[in-house]
Order: structure tokens, then sequence, then C-alpha cells
């Protein structure tokens, strides 16, 4: 599939020292394997596929930045490039937005 | 388009973690009354009649408090015609309020020009016309006459109310395969989404199966349509049988009965599945002591689905991997054993094996409200086909953790 690709390119235009928030319209779900994400207003649906990243969106608003919430739920630097990917997916489809976006 | 995020090391596939059922569904329909103001030939709940015994207001609240609190992000209400409720729309207000998000299935009888500008103003409400045919001839034949007009006129009014993307609903039948583009092009007049699923030998769809279920070279056809230009048409996954012909379809390929997806009943009764209104997929009632948590979490019967399943009949096949077996509901209802190929199944198996099965003892479905009064000529009926869980749950997504 081309998501990754398309992962890829967003994340290097992902603004990881900026802060960062669940969009007001998202619902978060845990479940066993991570949690799922409902867009009221895309109406999509995505999913975290693990525990870590959940801590990670959860954390965004009370953390300075998208850096400092990976680091607070235990993301490695040999991992932060698959976290950075994740985080960028969820900003190209709204799930998360930044602090200072209206 | 939504990405998967995330990273995917530690964690099987989603489909497989699905499989073992998730803590609450995420596509849950629930039909709010078996009264309809149409007796559509293939309706998969046999309505017509309301049932003395459906869940009243304060019941209905009730549940809608469970589904928040299980953080259900939205429902499909269905019926029977879900709008002639009397607290239909007290009970879409008081969703909404309680971060339940409700998309409702119609014939469309009720979408006036006032409710349908109440309905563009909400973020929070999705609506589904049902339409069965892009022309009346074809539409009226299952549906009943007029149907076409008043469906037609529903979406007129909400175009004009400035809803947009709202969905048009169409179950695939042996004549109306020909009208894909047709319903594209209905679709597109009004900015709505087209939404096509597969008809169901359910309800009174198994009276009508026979003779309105697509024949296999429509099957080829209409696969081969979605793989064309099916990028923004929904399908609830319905299809999935299809994958046999080689290609995923988008979506999970996967029945997500008790697992992703079951369907609340009028009278509040627990079913695996929308298409399986059969005492033997009842899980359990909403009255219950544990309402529906416990149904959805400890019944037997889901606790049953979510076990590894078995191919059966169908392991040694090729296309297993693509198709899983197909429809457990197509299956049961036309006689057919859970463990082996799908009535159509796209490698033929479903046909020699239906050869093999007396048609006359194939289970009849357990409940029927259809209007005593009115007769239901084969070629001349009607009744929306109440929304399954039929918009795809992950709409969007590419096929997840393949």
């Amino acid at each position: 599939m081309s998501t990754d690709r398309i992962g890829q390119s967003l994340a290097s235009a992902f603004e990881l020292d900026h802060g960062w928030r669940l969009h007001p319209q998202v619902s978060i779900r845990p479940e066993r394997f991570g949690a799922l994400l409902y867009h009221f207003g895309t109406r999509r649906l995505s999913f975290l596929k693990n525990r870590t990243l959940l801590t990670v969106v959860s954390s965004l608003e009370s953390e300075r930045s998208a850096r400092t919430a990976c680091v607070a739920a235990g993301v490695g630097a040999d991992e932060m490039p698959a976290y950075v990917s994740a985080l960028a997916g969820l900003a190209a489809s709204s799930m998360i937005c930044e602090r200072t976006a209206p | 388009m939504t990405a998967v995020a995330a990273p995917s090391h530690r964690v099987g596939s989603l489909v497989e973690q699905f499989q073992f059922g998730l803590d609450a569904p995420i596509c849950l329909t629930w039909e709010l009354t078996y009264a309809c103001n149409l007796s559509c030939v293939h309706c998969l709940s046999s309505s017509g009649r309301r049932d003395p015994r459906e869940l009243s207001t304060a019941e209905c609240k009730a549940v809608i408090d469970e589904l928040e609190r299980m953080q259900v992000f939205y429902v499909n209400i269905g019926g029977g015609e879900p709008t002639v409720r009397p607290d239909f729309w007290e009970l879409v207000d008081y969703a909404t309020d309680h971060h339940v998000g409700v998309k409702f299935s119609t014939n469309g009888v009720k979408i006036t020009p006032d409710v349908a500008r109440r309905l563009a103003d909400s973020d929070y409400v999705d609506v589904q016309i049902s339409l069965d045919g892009a022309t009346a001839e074809v539409n009226d034949a299952v549906r009943g006459v007029g149907s076409y007009e008043t469906a037609l006129r529903a979406m007129r009014n909400l175009a004009d109310a400035g809803f947009t993307g709202f969905k048009i609903s169409v179950v695939m039948t042996r004549h109306n395969i020909g009208q894909l583009d047709e319903f594209k092009a209905i679709a597109d007049r009004f900015d709505a989404q087209l939404r096509i699923t597969r008809l169901r030998p359910s309800g009174r769809g198994a009276d009508v199966w026979d003779e309105l279920h697509p024949t296999a070279a429509q099957q080829r056809t209409l696969y081969d349509w979605l793989l064309a230009r099916g990028d923004n048409v929904l399908t609830g996954d319905s299809f999935f049988h299809l994958a046999g012909y080689g290609e995923a379809l988008p979506g999970l390929n996967l029945c997500g009965a008790g697992r992703v997806v079951c369907l609340i009943d009028p009278v509040g009764d627990v079913y695996a599945c929308p298409f399986a209104i059969h005492e033997s997929f009842l899980a359990g009632n909403v009255r219950g002591s544990g309402g529906f948590t416990e149904v959805w979490r400890h019944s037997e019967l889901f606790t049953d689905l979510r076990r590894p399943q078995t191919g059966g009949a169908c392991s040694s096949c090729s296309a297993f991997d693509a198709c899983r077996g197909g429809c457990m509901a197509a299956k049961f209802f036309t006689g057919l054993p859970l463990d082996g190929p799908d009535p159509e199944c796209v490698k033929g198996h479903g046909e020699s094996a239906l050869a093999g099965v007396d048609g006359a003892s194939a289970p009849r479905p357990s409940l029927d409200h259809s209007h005593r009064s009115r007769p239901v000529p084969v070629t001349l009926g009607s009744r929306p086909p109440v929304s399954a869980c039929n918009e795809n749950p992950l709409a969007g997504l590419g096929a997840p953790g393949r």
C-alpha cells in the first residue's frame, strides 16, 4: 500500500517540536491492542496499534511538544522515526492538530 | 484518506485482533421499530407492523447511556422505518447530546424540507436513503409503488438544505447491477455518496433470493466495477466473498458478526449481525440484568464467535484466505453448513452445495412482522433495506494490517 510512502514524505514535514493536541471532534477508545479513534467531522475511523502510541497521543495536549510526549512515553531514539510517521499520518487525517491552529 | 497510524511491531494484524472481539462494537446497528410504511420484498427484518414489546423511550435512552459509557462512536439506526417512531427525533438528539453519533437509514418518507435543514445543521447525524433501482420501474418493483419518488424527493430536500455527503444505499440485485453507473450519477447529482450492499436471503429476502440475487456473471461485473470505479463508493464490506476473484476489495475482509458488529432489534434482542435475525444468532437482550454491555462482552454466542474458526470444506480452497468462506447469514438461510462455501462462492462451490440442499429445509426467520393485509407480490412490494452494518467501519482505510 502507498500509505507507507505517504507517511514518510509527511514525516519530514511533521513539526515534532510544536505543541499538538487531539482534534476536538475526535474520540479515543482504548482497546487491548491500542486504541480506536473516530473523527465525528470526517466520519473516519483510525487505529493506534499499540499502547505506547496511545500514551503519546493522550498526552499531547499536556506536553510541551510532540517530542516531549514521545520521550515521556518511553519512546527510544531508534523508535522515534516510526512514531513520527504515525503522528504525521494522524495529522494528515486531522485526527490531531497543532495547538496554535484554530 | 486515513492511514493506519502506528508502528506495527508487537501486535498481530488488526484483522487478527478483531477476530478476538473488541470491548465494544465498532459498528452497531440498532433497529428502532418493526413498523414500516413500505413492504419491500427483500426486507431483511420482515418488517411492517410494530411489535408491542418494542423498547420504550426511557429504555432506548438507557441503551444510549450504555453506548456512551462503552464509547460506541456511532450507531446505525434502522428498522422498519425508524422515523415513524414518534420519539425518533428525541432519541437522535439524546444520542448526539451523549456523544453517540447517529447514522440512520430511511426510505425518505419523513425527510421534509424542514427536517432536511435540521439534519444539515448537525455534525453528528448522517442520513442514508434507500434506493434499489436507478429508475422508478426497477426500484418500485422491489420497494413498492411511489417509493422511488419518495426517495428522490428526500434527496432533493437534503441537497437543497446543503446536506452534502449523505448516503444513497442500494441493495444489489439481478435487476439493478446493470444500473451501477446510473446510481453513481444520481449520487453525484446530489453531492451524495453511493453505498452498495449485498442482497441477503434474510427475512423476506429468503423468499425472493432465488429470483433476485445476482448471477455469477453479474457478480463478476460488480467486482470489476468496484475495482474500476469503486474508489468513493461504500460497500459496508458486504462483498468480501468477491475477494475470491483475486484482488481484495477495500475494507475489512472478515465477517465481523459478534466480533466488531452486532444488531439490537426493536424489542432489545441482540443478534450477531443485522442479517441474522434468528434464534441461532440471538446472544441476549438489553433488558437483561447486565444490559447490552454484558451481552456484548460475555454472552456465550459472542464468546464462541470470537474463538478461532475453522474453514471446514473451504480450508483447502486457494481463495479461502481472501474470502474466509463468505457470509454466515447467507449460508444459514440458504440451508448451507456454516463451515462450507458461501451460496454465491465465486469459485462455484456454492452452487454445487446448494444443489444438494432441500430448499424447504432451510431455516426460516424466527420473526415475521410483515403487514398482514397487504399481499406482497414478488414483482411489486416494498420496505427499506434496513441498514446493516453497512457503513464500512473502515471507510477510507486500506486493508488493515496487511
